[in-house]
């Protein structure tokens, strides 16, 4: 009794044979859940045919049909919950000050957009091994991300415009808050201005700029410039901030700048990312821009609390991105790429859609949803995707 | 257009019908329009004194004819049977086409004002052109951006490559006239005469560069020599009540350009000076223009004697109720009706209540065969006044009989025979389709069977409430089609019955299901200290139409009684086991060992813990009881398991009895001494802040101003007491109460958030997402305050709750901070809505090839497994393949 059962136990090999086997019919997630599952476990063959047939059966029953309208499905899906999106306001209140992240539908709509410039640009910074563990040395890799100007530093600017000096005096302290800097960092930045019409004298933390001839307006500019004068950091990179999450410490900043983050030493360029699509795609390709919109979209949706599933949003960036390009969702990217000149001229512009498709001497085919509703044919989609007819005597 | 039709031969008898195949995209050239148009349009006049067409005019009877009875004098048919026909206008001097003058700017920056050829060497001309050739054939959309360029780099060339001509700047002022700046600046007007010249000398090669394709499409074909005259179908004359002629906008525009015309030429034939013919030349190129589009930039529009801006050509296009969008892409349609609903416990899911009225009028073509004979025969005799009856006979021959207006009912039902169709009252069982607007999903429109009811309104069940998003307090309306034919009813039964629809698409879970009543009935029948005698048990099950076998009674003596868990039991599937947490879960960890009904267990279809409520049973709940059953017992079958139990649910409340008073929102007082307490605490750390602030002691936080700093303390602090409140609350609530119930099951009222407005603390009123009021009088919210007034009270926070009442302040602040919260939603609504739209429109065409892939219409691919898995959502569990049930029933466990 107990020698037949042991015979009858599925040996490791014999299921990586069938794992193996499913993978060519199950995708990748779900062998991978399965592995897990299975792991550790004692089954017998029967129970193992047993669990591959209904395994197989109820995912071929779960298959999308042939002619699915998968396209208006996923709109919808994603268009009903943004109707019932809120600005959940006292939510917020408590716990860690944030950034003031555009959450909600307005960030929505920017990215079916795909705008040039998110309205709060953000980067999620992750670090190496080194860092992600010490919240002080993922600080000191935030110093050198984020962007220290003068101005940032400087306790008082006053502008003598009698002398025409400007008398800058650094707040020391705040230097050292930031990174450790020092005054010969603030020096080797100043001292560039030399030579441009201008003296530079540094006392101590008291910077004096004196300009060789009195001109008000140029002495307003080169405070401007001054004032907006690098002293560490990154272009473009407002604020960071180190927080804690999901185990490890990660910097998160207020401006992006992913191209020259990627470089500094400390960060794991392998998972730092961006809210920009357009700056990712640049940077990272495509495929990269196609993962944000993704979970950017997810992000929004998951913080009102609206369940989408997934694969709508994947269709929806997958669309946005699939040329190789980012496009808009609208008239100046997906739908005014399309085909069928009806179909653009139904959307929006209505007028100049039908002048051009004339210049051109654009062909109409009927392929799409809307043109064929304008002419009355049948809808290429779901049902009318048929074309065999049964021939009754 | 010029549609790739065969030429349509029509005859007396029947206009042959054909269906479009292509529609080929063109500029009409001159030639075209003569030899397509019957006749020239020579004078002004369209109806003579005895309000005859006048022959010539816009009206003539060659072009067709739209009164009844009259004839057309080009094809002889009569106004149903004429399409009619085109005439023209030959214009006196060519006029542009607004529309083009965009286009012929470009041209003629792009070529050369001498010799006519594109300003580009002859090599760049054959680099060009090879690359655009090949890019043609796969690349539709990177040649557009080459011709762009190429259109970029030839407007840069100063001096022709081909005949050395130097190019002069064109300046084009919208909408129509265009300038060449000449030598120090001088401007010299282009008249179109001469534009036409200049575009009729480039070559057809080069055209193709610029992306004009010239064989349907030549540049010169956009300056108007003459005009196409469209036939009064397009442009109906109405007669109004006095008798008096009303003309189309078109016409009258038509009118306007044959008088300017007649006179322009009268002018050139008389030899009249240069600046009057200049003139008129202009007059007719504005009449023109607007003909085409009355809303240039620019140009006054031209208006009607009403002072109403003149519908033209572009007007008609345009916008939602233009063409397009208003009568192509969604038309008014008969067999349909709109009335309000209500709502009917007692209809399955899946049927709809339709007023014997409505029945009446709606009616579905039944073919008579020898089966239902009788019945059709029946129904002829009932007519149109007796439901169920019939509204129209149609004869095998086509011939069609208004019942209103026969005599001899009896007759004509004697005469049915096969062959013949009934168009009948709707009856009992058969499907319709029933929507409620905004239509933001599939679910927005469902497949219903009919059930006919005497009242006047539309019923539906509750439990698909959800789904339409519908409701009864707020006199809501829906629609509801019947559909005609076999194919489109087959359609409807198989795709769009509810409840194939439980499952929404969107994230795989069930979207119909209980709601507040409900809800509420299934707590509390299925609470601990519920017991039911056996006439109760019987009047519950008949309710769920149950035929079973009754249970054991839980209590035998002295009385035998039930629990309502067993009564649940026995309509649950004997094979069902589900574990899950309940909403009223509290403390408890494992879900074996709770005596608190925090867990549901069900063990072979018997309920041994637990309750139920939003969690099990509700709508829009993942991995809940309702959607294990709709998952695995099936569409069907889920239908009629919550038909029955809704109904018992909802009969035991009936019978229990729920109304919530002002008693269950009691509390001792001694919870508003600690309320009290709470509050003063509160305000004195707030007033600290302030003062801190005040002295200038306050640090700014990173980031932020020290008036942003002391806003958020004060917003974060006062948040936090209104949390403390609201457990106080909950320790003080009568927990038996009504408004606890209905809070905590999930039935209503969305948190204990609201029990806590009702009887703690309202809270910070707040504007524009989460900021406190600081505008109105300067320095202060209202004159109640100093200025400066920094506290919680003067800047909306409200401390008292609805029971007692809100002090005139308080209500203020609680106006405002509801009408900034209704004006949000008005505000979204809109854009949420326009997202939608172009979210459909980009992504309508995508589908499901047969192959697996996911492609638009063109064929390409988009996707080449459908979100890499092939699965759909709507046929997953909750987007997944739910391995520990596939485990289960393998008979694997751990």
């Amino acid at each position: 009794m107990v020698m037949s059962e042991v015979n009858n136990v599925v040996s490791q090999e014999e299921l990586n044979n069938v794992l193996v086997q499913l993978a060519n019919i199950l995708p990748p997630r779900i062998i991978d859940e399965l592995k897990s599952k299975l792991s550790g476990m004692k089954i017998t063959r029967e129970q193992l045919a047993n669990l591959v047939k209904i395994l197989v059966d109820e995912y071929y029953k779960m298959l999308i049909d042939p002619g699915g309208a998968i396209g208006i499905v996923t709109a919808q899906s994603v268009g009903e919950p943004s109707t019932q999106m809120i600005l959940r306001s006292f939510h917020f209140a408590g716990g860690l000050r944030e950034f003031s992240m555009a959450l909600g539908l307005p960030r929505m709509i920017e990215l079916v957009d795909a705008r040039r410039k998110p309205s709060v640009p953000m980067m999620t910074i992750y670090l190496d091994e080194e860092h992600r563990s010490d919240p002080n040395k993922a600080q000191e890799v935030a110093y050198k991300i984020q962007l220290t100007t003068i101005e940032n530093v400087a306790k008082s600017v006053e502008v003598d415009y009698i002398n025409s000096q400007i008398v800058i005096e650094i707040d020391e302290d705040e230097l050292k808050q930031r990174g450790g800097l020092s005054m010969e960092d603030v020096r080797k930045v100043v001292e560039r201005i030399k030579g441009k019409g201008a003296q530079v004298e540094i006392e101590g933390n008291v910077i004096r700029i004196t300009l060789e001839e009195a001109d008000i307006i140029k002495l307003r500019r080169i405070r401007d410039k001054v004032m907006q004068t690098r002293l560490a950091g990154i272009k473009n990179v407002k604020k960071t901030l180190v927080r804690y999450k999901d185990g490890e410490w990660i910097i998160e900043t207020e401006g992006t700048n992913l191209e020259a983050v990627l470089t500094i030493d400390g960060v794991d360029y392998r998972r730092t990312i961006s809210n920009d699509i357009h700056e990712v795609a640049e940077v990272l390709g495509i495929e990269a821009a196609r993962t944000v919109i993704m979970r950017e979209l997810k992000k929004v949706l998951d913080q009102q609390g609206l369940d989408t599933d997934i694969r709508h949003l994947m269709l929806i960036s997958d669309v946005m991105t699939w040329t190789g390009r980012v496009r808009q969702v609208g008239r100046h990217g997906v739908v005014g790429e399309k085909e069928s000149p009806l179909a653009r001229a139904a959307f929006e512009v209505t007028v100049k859609n039908l002048v051009e498709a004339s210049i051109k001497g654009e062909l109409e085919n009927f392929r799409g949803v809307v043109e064929s509703v304008l002419a009355g044919k049948y809808i290429p989609i779901g049902t009318g995707i048929v074309q065999l007819l049964m021939e009754f005597e | 257009m010029v549609a790739q039709t065969e030429k349509v031969s029509v005859k007396e008898e029947e206009i042959p019908l054909k269906a479009i195949k292509a529609i080929k995209f063109s500029i009409l050239s001159p030639d075209v329009i003569r030899s397509m148009s019957v006749m020239e349009i020579t004078t002004s006049e369209t109806y003579d004194e005895a309000g005859r067409p006048m022959v010539g005019g816009l009206m003539d009877r060659r072009l067709g004819v739209v009164e009844p009875g009259a004839r057309c004098e080009t094809c002889g048919n009569p106004p149903d049977k004429c399409p009619g026909h085109f005439g023209r206008i030959e214009l006196a001097r060519p006029v542009i086409h607004v529309e083009y003058a965009k286009y012929i700017h470009d041209l003629l920056r792009t070529t050369c004002r001498e010799c006519g050829r594109i300003l580009l060497t002859d090599e760049e001309i054959e680099k060009y052109s090879k690359r655009l050739a090949r890019l043609r054939v796969r690349w539709k959309l990177l040649a557009d951006r080459l011709i762009e360029r190429i259109r970029k780099k030839a407007m840069e060339r100063t001096v022709c490559p081909h005949c050395g001509a130097k190019q002069y700047k064109i300046r084009f002022e919208r909408p129509y006239t265009f300038y060449e700046e000449k030598e120090n600046g001088v401007l010299e007007k282009l008249d179109p005469m001469k534009i036409r010249e200049r575009l009729e000398k480039i070559p057809d090669s080069d055209l193709e560069l610029l992306g004009w394709d010239p064989k349907f499409a030549r540049p010169e074909w956009a300056v108007l020599t003459v005009l196409p005259v469209p036939p009064p179908q397009v442009r109906p004359s109405i007669q109004l009540e006095t008798g008096q002629r009303s003309e189309d906008d078109l016409t009258h525009k038509l009118v306007d350009i044959v008088r300017v015309n007649e006179k322009l030429r009268t002018a050139i034939d008389s030899g009249a000076p240069s600046s009057v013919v200049d003139q008129l030349w202009d007059l007719l190129q504005y009449h023109v223009a607007t003909y085409f589009n009355n809303e240039l930039p620019n140009l006054p529009p031209v208006k009607h004697r009403s002072g109403r801006p003149l519908k033209t050509l572009a007007q008609r296009l345009k916008g939602k109720e233009g063409r397009f969008r208003g009568s192509l892409s969604g038309k008014r349609v008969d067999f349909s009706s709109r009335t309000v609903i209500s709502p009917d416990p007692n209809l399955s899911i899946n049927e709809v209540g339709v007023p014997i009225d409505v029945a009446k009028i709606l009616t579905v073509p039944m073919t008579v065969t020898e089966w239902n004979l009788e019945l059709a025969r029946q129904l002829v005799l009932n007519g149109p006044e007796v439901w169920p009856g019939a509204n129209y006979v149609i004869y095998p021959d086509g011939r069609r009989v208004d019942l209103r207006y026969f005599r001899d009912r009896r007759e004509l039902a004697n005469k049915l025979a096969p062959g013949f169709v009934v168009e009948r009252h709707l009856m009992n069982g058969d499907i319709v389709l029933f929507n409620r607007q905004p239509s933001l999903h599939r679910m927005s429109m469902m497949g219903h069977i009919v059930r006919v009811l005497p009242g006047r309104t539309f019923r539906l069940h509750l439990a698909v409430c959800p789904p339409y998003n519908a409701d009864f307090d707020g006199g809501d309306e829906m629609n509801l089609h019947v559909p005609q034919n076999e194919e489109a009813r087959a359609e409807a039964k198989t795709l769009m019955l509810v409840q194939n629809h439980i499952i929404t698409p969107r994230y795989g879970g069930p979207i119909i299901g209980a709601r507040q009543d409900y809800i509420t009935g299934g707590y509390l029948l299925t609470r601990k200290d519920t017991f039911i005698n056996r006439e109760l048990l019987m009047y519950l099950l008949a309710a769920a139409n149950y035929d079973g076998e009754i249970d054991e009674p839980a209590i035998m003596h002295p009385k035998e009684l039930w629990t309502g868990k067993q009564v649940i039991s026995m309509l649950l599937p004997k094979d069902l086991n589900w574990v899950q947490a309940t909403a009223i879960k509290e403390s408890c960890k494992d879900p074996y060992n709770c005596y608190t009904d925090e867990y549901i267990v069900v063990v072979n279809g018997y309920m041994a813990t637990g309750v139920l409520d939003k969690k099990s049973i509700g709508a829009e709940q993942v991995d809940s009881l309702w959607h294990v059953i709709v998952k695995r017992y099936g569409n069907d079958y889920a239908r009629r398991w919550v038909d029955s139990i809704l109904r018992a649910l909802l009969r035991f409340l009936d019978l229990r009895g729920f109304s919530m008073g002002i008693d269950s929102l009691e509390m001792p007082p001694d919870s508003y001494k600690e309320l009290e307490k709470l509050y003063e605490e509160s305000e004195k750390k707030v007033l600290d802040y302030i003062q801190r602030f005040r002295e200038g002691k306050l640090e700014a936080e990173p980031g932020l101003t020290v008036e942003e700093t002391l806003e958020n303390d004060v917003t974060i602090e006062l948040s936090r007491v209104r949390e403390a409140a609201a457990r106080v609350a909950e320790r003080y609530i009568n927990k038996d109460g009504e408004a606890y119930i209905m809070a905590k099951t999930g039935a209503r009222g969305g948190s204990i958030v609201n029990i806590t407005q009702m009887v703690a603390m309202i809270g910070q009123q707040t504007i524009r997402g989460g900021e406190r009021f600081k505008r109105g009088f300067i320095g202060r919210t209202t004159a109640h305050f100093e200025p400066g007034d920094l506290g919680p009270i003067a800047k909306g926070f409200v401390r008292s709750n609805f029971k007692v009442g809100l002090s005139p302040l308080e209500f203020f602040f609680h106006a405002a901070g509801g009408r900034d919260g209704l004006v949000d939603t008005a505000v979204r609504t809109a854009q949420s809505g326009y997202m939608q739209r172009r979210l459909i429109n980009a992504l309508q065409d995508i589908y499901v090839a047969y192959d697996g892939t996911v492609r638009n219409a063109s064929g390409s691919i988009i996707q080449t497994k459908y979100a890499e898995d092939g699965i759909d959502v709507s046929k997953s569990d909750h987007g997944r393949l739910n391995l520990d049930e596939i485990f289960r029933r393998a008979g694997i466990s751990r």
